[in-house]
Formats: C-alpha cells, sequence, structure tokens
C-alpha cells in the first residue's frame, strides 16, 4: 500500500520575489520518474513540507502541460510559509500532491470566463487565468475582476495590465482605498460587476478570494441572473495532511482537501458564510 | 460466518489466551482494573481480569467497584476503547535526512505492528472500529499504517451484560450484542462462557480446546441477558439519523446554553472511539541530521484546529461544541453513510462537567421557543 503521507524531494530552481511578503518557488522533482508522472489541474494543491518544520498547502500556479518546474506562490503568514520565505535557488523541500479538486475545465469550455477574486494575488485562480491564455480558442470572454484592500496590495501589476491588452479580455479591478497612482475603480470587489457586461447565459464564473467577498459578489451575480449553476469556487481551511485524515479542513459534509478545494456553488450553499464552519 | 455456539468452563479461560499465543498473537490484551479504571492491559493469565469487578457511571463520573460473584466482564467500557490500537495516539509518520549539501531523504519511519489479541471488545467498540476503517482505508489514500494493525488484531468480543447508566448503544444500533466484526465472541455466564466464532481464524482458535456444544439452556440464558441489557439502558437518542433534525437547528439557541459549560477540554474526543482528527508536526534532532514527522490525537476542541493564519474558523466554545456535535451525529451521515456514534456512552462519563450527548440532543429538538 502506497503511503500517502510522505513526501518526495523537490529542488528550488527559481525564486521571485513578488512583494515583500510574496514570492513564488519554482520545484523540481530531483526524481525524473516522480516529474514524469507528475500531473495537475488549475485550482489543485500541494503539501510543500520545509525540513525540520512542517507541512503547508499550496496551490498550483504553474500550467498542467507544462512540462517544467511546478510553481507555487506563496505568502508569508504562519512558521513554515515564513521559514520557506528564506530559500534560495539549489535549495530542497518535500512535496506531496497534487490533491483536491481543481476548476471545472470541461464546462468552462466554449463559454466565457469570469474570474471574481479578492486579496493578494489569489493564486488559485491565476492557475485559472493562464490555462486560459494559453488555451484562448477554447474559451468565449474572458473577464478579471479583482479587488484589493490597498492598492499596493495588487501584485502581478504589469501582470495584469498586459492581460488587459489582450483580445476578448476584460480586466477590471477596484481597491478599497485608491490612490494617485490607481487609475482603476474605487470600492469593493461588486462595484465593477455592473460595468462587466457579463452575459448571465454564456458565462460560468470562478471565485477566489475572503469567503465575505465571495458570499456578495455572488449575491451580485445572482442579482445579475447567472444561474447557481455557473459559479464555482475555492476556498481555504486548515489542512494538514490533504487526503481526507487529519479532520481540520471540514466545512460541514465536506473535506475541502478532497471535495474542494473547488467547489460548485450550489453543494456549498448552505455552509458558506456560517459562523463556525 | 456464525459458528455453532460451544462452552468455555471458566477455567479454560487462561486455555483460551494460551491458544492465541499459540496461534502467534505475541500480544494478548484484555480488561485490567488498573488506576481506578477498566483499561486495556497485557494479560498474563485470566487472573489478570477484574473478577467480581462492577463499575457505576454517570455524566461526569466514574468509579469501580467490588461486586459479587466471579464474572470478570460485568462492566460497561471504560475510558479505552480499541482505537489507540489501531489509530496511535502518537506515532511517527516518516523520517527525513539531511545531508551535508542539503538534500534531502524521506524514510519510513519502520514500525510494524505486533499481532495482537483483545479479549473483551464491546459491541460499541466494534462499530466504532468499522467507522474508523472506512475513515482510514478509504480511497483513493488508504492509510498503511491503520492497515496494518487492524489487519494485525484479533478480536474476542463478550456481549455486554452490564450496561452502564450512561450506555445508549440499544438506541443506536450497535449493541448491547456483537453482531459482526469479531473473530470469536463471547456471552459470560457465571460458570462460563458460550462461545461462537465470527471468523475461520476465530474457529481454528476455538478448534484447539475441544470445546463441548453450549446447551440450549446455556444460550437461552446468555442471549437473555443480552437482551435483558438492552432492555436496561435508560439514555437513548432519539433516531438514528438526526441529519435534518440538525442541520436545521445550527442556530438554535441552546448552542449558546451548552457552549457556557463546556470546559473545550477535549475529553470527550478523545474517549470517542470513532474521533478521528490528528494534527502533523516535525521533531527534528538538535544536531540537525534527521527530523520525525509525527502525527498524534487532535480535537476540534482546541483553538489551533480550525487556525487560519489570520484567524479561528471556531474561536468560541458553542462553535466548537456545534462542529463536534453536529459532525458526529448529522455529516457523518454525508461522509460515511451513517451516525459518528455508536452509544458508547463515554463522552458523558468522561465529561468533568456532565455533558450528556442525549440531553443536549433533546434540547436541541426541543422547538426554539420552547
Amino acid at each position: 500500500m502506497p503511503d500517502p503521507d510522505r513526501p518526495v524531494e523537490v529542488e528550488v530552481v527559481d525564486r521571485v520575489e513578488e512583494t515583500p511578503t510574496i514570492y513564488t518557488l519554482h520545484l523540481r522533482f530531483t526524481d525524473p520518474g516522480v516529474a514524469a508522472s507528475y500531473r495537475s489541474r488549475p485550482g489543485q494543491f500541494n503539501m510543500l513540507y520545509l525540513y525540520g518544520v512542517g507541512e503547508v498547502p499550496i496551490s498550483i500556479v504553474s500550467d498542467p502541460d507544462f512540462d517544467g518546474p511546478v510553481e507555487h506562490t506563496i505568502r508569508s503568514v504562519g512558521r513554515v510559509t515564513r521559514g520557506m520565505e528564506r530559500l534560495q535557488v539549489g535549495d530542497r523541500l518535500g512535496l506531496r500532491g497534487p490533491y483536491g479538486r481543481g476548476w471545472p475545465l470541461e464546462d468552462a469550455e466554449d463559454r466565457d470566463v469570469v474570474i471574481v477574486t479578492g486579496g493578494l494575488g489569489c493564486a488559485p485562480v491565476v492557475s485559472m487565468i493562464r490555462y486560459v491564455l494559453q488555451r484562448r480558442e477554447r474559451f468565449g470572454r474572458l473577464t478579471i475582476l479583482q479587488g484589493v484592500k490597498h492598492t499596493d496590495d495588487l501584485i502581478w501589476r504589469r501582470q495584469y495590465e498586459s492581460w488587459q491588452r489582450l483580445p476578448n479580455t476584460q480586466v477590471l479591478l477596484a481597491a478599497d482605498v485608491g490612490g494617485p497612482n490607481w487609475p482603476y475603480s474605487v470600492g469593493k470587489v461588486t462595484v465593477l460587476f455592473d460595468r462587466a457586461g457579463i452575459d448571465p447565459e454564456r458565462s460560468i464564473v470562478m471565485l477566489c478570494g475572503p469567503e465575505i467577498m465571495m458570499k456578495a459578489s455572488i449575491e451580485r451575480l445572482l442579482a445579475l441572473n447567472v444561474p447557481a449553476e455557473s459559479l464555482w469556487l475555492s476556498i481555504e481551511r486548515n489542512m494538514q495532511c490533504g487526503v481526507g485524515h487529519c479532520g481540520h479542513c471540514q466545512v460541514g459534509p465536506y473535506f475541502v482537501c478532497q471535495d474542494g478545494p473547488v467547489f460548485h456553488y450550489p453543494a456549498l450553499r448552505s455552509w458558506l458564510g456560517v459562523t463556525g464552519f | 460466518m456464525q459458528s455453532m455456539a460451544l462452552f468455555l468452563p471458566r477455567p479454560s479461560l487462561d486455555a483460551l489466551i494460551q491458544a492465541l499465543r499459540a496461534c502467534g498473537y505475541e500480544r494478548v490484551l484484555g480488561a485490567v482494573a488498573r488506576d481506578g479504571a477498566i483499561t486495556l492491559q497485557a494479560l498474563g493469565s485470566a487472573s489478570d481480569l477484574p473478577v467480581g469487578v462492577r463499575d457505576r457511571q454517570e455524566p461526569g463520573h466514574y468509579r469501580l467497584e467490588r461486586g459479587e460473584g466471579e464474572r470478570c466482564f460485568a462492566w460497561a467500557n471504560g475510558p479505552q476503547a480499541l482505537k489507540p490500537l489501531t489509530f496511535a495516539p502518537r506515532e511517527t509518520l516518516w523520517r527525513c535526512e539531511r545531508d551535508a549539501e542539503g538534500r534531502l531523504v524521506f524514510q519510513d519511519a519502520g514500525e510494524r505492528s505486533v499481532p495482537t489479541a483483545v479479549i473483551g471488545v464491546r459491541a460499541c467498540d466494534l462499530a466504532a472500529l468499522k467507522i474508523q476503517e472506512r475513515h482510514f482505508l478509504k480511497a483513493p489514500y488508504p492509510d498503511p499504517r491503520y492497515a496494518d494493525r487492524r489487519e494485525s488484531l484479533f478480536l474476542v468480543a463478550v456481549h455486554c451484560s452490564h450496561p452502564a447508566s450512561t450506555c445508549f448503544c440499544a438506541s443506536t444500533g450497535d449493541g448491547p450484542r456483537a453482531e459482526s466484526g469479531f473473530d470469536l465472541a463471547l456471552s459470560e455466564l457465571d460458570d462460563g462462557f458460550v462461545v461462537t466464532a465470527g471468523t475461520e481464524r476465530g474457529a481454528a482458535v476455538v478448534e484447539r480446546l475441544e470445546l463441548d456444544r453450549a446447551s440450549p439452556e446455556q444460550k437461552a440464558e446468555a442471549d437473555a441477558e443480552i437482551d435483558a441489557a438492552a432492555q436496561r439502558q435508560v439514555r437513548a437518542l432519539p433516531s438514528r439519523n438526526l441529519r435534518e433534525g440538525l442541520y436545521a437547528r445550527l442556530e438554535h439557541p441552546h448552542w449558546d446554553q451548552v457552549g457556557r459549560r463546556c470546559l473545550s477540554c477535549g475529553n470527550c474526543t478523545a474517549v470517542c472511539p470513532t474521533c478521528f482528527c490528528h494534527a502533523e508536526q516535525d521533531e527534528p534532532v538538535l544536531d540537525g541530521s534527521h527530523t520525525d514527522h509525527l502525527r498524534q490525537w487532535d480535537s476540534c476542541f482546541t483553538a489551533v484546529h480550525s487556525y487560519m493564519g489570520h484567524f479561528l474558523v471556531r474561536e468560541e466554545t458553542r462553535l466548537r461544541y456545534r462542529q463536534w456535535l453536529t459532525h458526529k451525529l448529522a455529516s457523518w451521515h454525508d461522509q460515511y453513510g451513517r451516525s459518528g456514534c455508536v452509544g458508547c456512552g463515554r463522552c458523558i462519563a468522561w465529561c468533568p462537567v456532565g455533558i450528556d450527548i442525549t440531553a443536549e440532543v433533546a434540547a436541541l429538538l426541543e422547538p426554539a421557543d420552547a
């Protein structure tokens, strides 16, 4: 019986500083056999292990069909991620995965893809955005609605600006607090919906960010006649095993590590925003 | 399989222990009265069993008492279930070695189970074992450590004839008769035991004992004792499936009420035979050459259980109690097709403030304005 708890070794082959507290690690499997058999989907995550410290679930941002290193964008928030911040090229980590359900790629084909995110970067949807852009002909219009608290919180600003210039792609940004260098909207992400021109029939919506933001966004989308069945969201919980055993990530009947982190909104509707779940 | 009923005279109980050893079970565990409780310990001989010991259990109360007669299984479960034997309270999952160049090698921790026989397993704990098997052995990531330890267990059930006031297995459908999941099942009578085998390997063990068939009278007496044990239970859950009722009452004011009494100590989850939550942590050696990655039992009553870096999902005790109860009795149905409660009553007896799951459920199912 294979051991689902034991990581394999990976090597840091590149490290990109996104902001003072956000960094991207490019990881290469040191065992070529593992590298050859590794397959992931946008929205899935790996358990990354820092020697002597512990493991954390981190979403995968690299393209599933890209044979190169696996990329992870990490924000320093806890013991493990703050330790990983100091890693350099050549350093070794442990990795297990990929785990969980990713975004509904097949359902999204030939439809308008609307991405709604809040907070810092939101790696789980970046993988989806990249996936669509790499396979542009398979999808309809791509709309990215991003809300941040402060204008400084927008990482990948140049990337957003380059996405904005692509055909059939719309990027709308909002910050709670504007500023002199902020040419975009001011307010919550929900202020962007009226301008987005979402076609409720053709669209599939993927949300990621604080649950209160996703709940408010979903209310707006439903009011715009987007069917509940067209809404998908990625959520986060404490995860220690990634394989449905440790019990920490439960939300109502679900194990987020196995049944999520991407959920179909109708399945999660009665639990979303209920304090304590 | 369910074999014909045989009779094991009381003096032959030692022969059963020896037969188990002869069949390769290096470790034979049984009920031993120790530290004021019925606990599972290695048995030297049948004389280690708690002869004449009775128990008294109430909400927040557990005491052993001296009783009459020769019986050694005339008690309801103590705090310890089978759980520690299959789901280790603390174990090393793997070891990571780091060389001078910083390369990491992940190795199996090398922990292997010992073939173990357990004498005196109750129906509720057999039911709990089946529930934990569904959790730890479910596809696509069955836990090899759990599988190894489960495989090494030989289970001798003893049908329960002395339920405590805290027991309610009859209402959950998990006892007091052990219906399946055992290798051998015993019914204790004054002068011996009615024995049935539940598996081929169970039958192989009793074959060594060359026992006579149990008489119809002995079988009738054994059945009557089990039936009486079911009748004597004073606590009950109102239904085997409380999913809808509890999901509809997530905002019931009673959660506040019980949350004020609950100490959030985690005793209930520690004694619960089905609770499976565990935490993982690293334990590096001081010279930095290697580190052990451990898992140990955790509880949804701790603050860190729902820690999210920037907030706790369940800051308040009432939310932790609601998580525990609704998981056990409601969402467990979604996850594993049945309730996560087997009616063993341990959480009632071992709660320091005597919170009674059956009473809390009854209060929750009352209309909110009653």
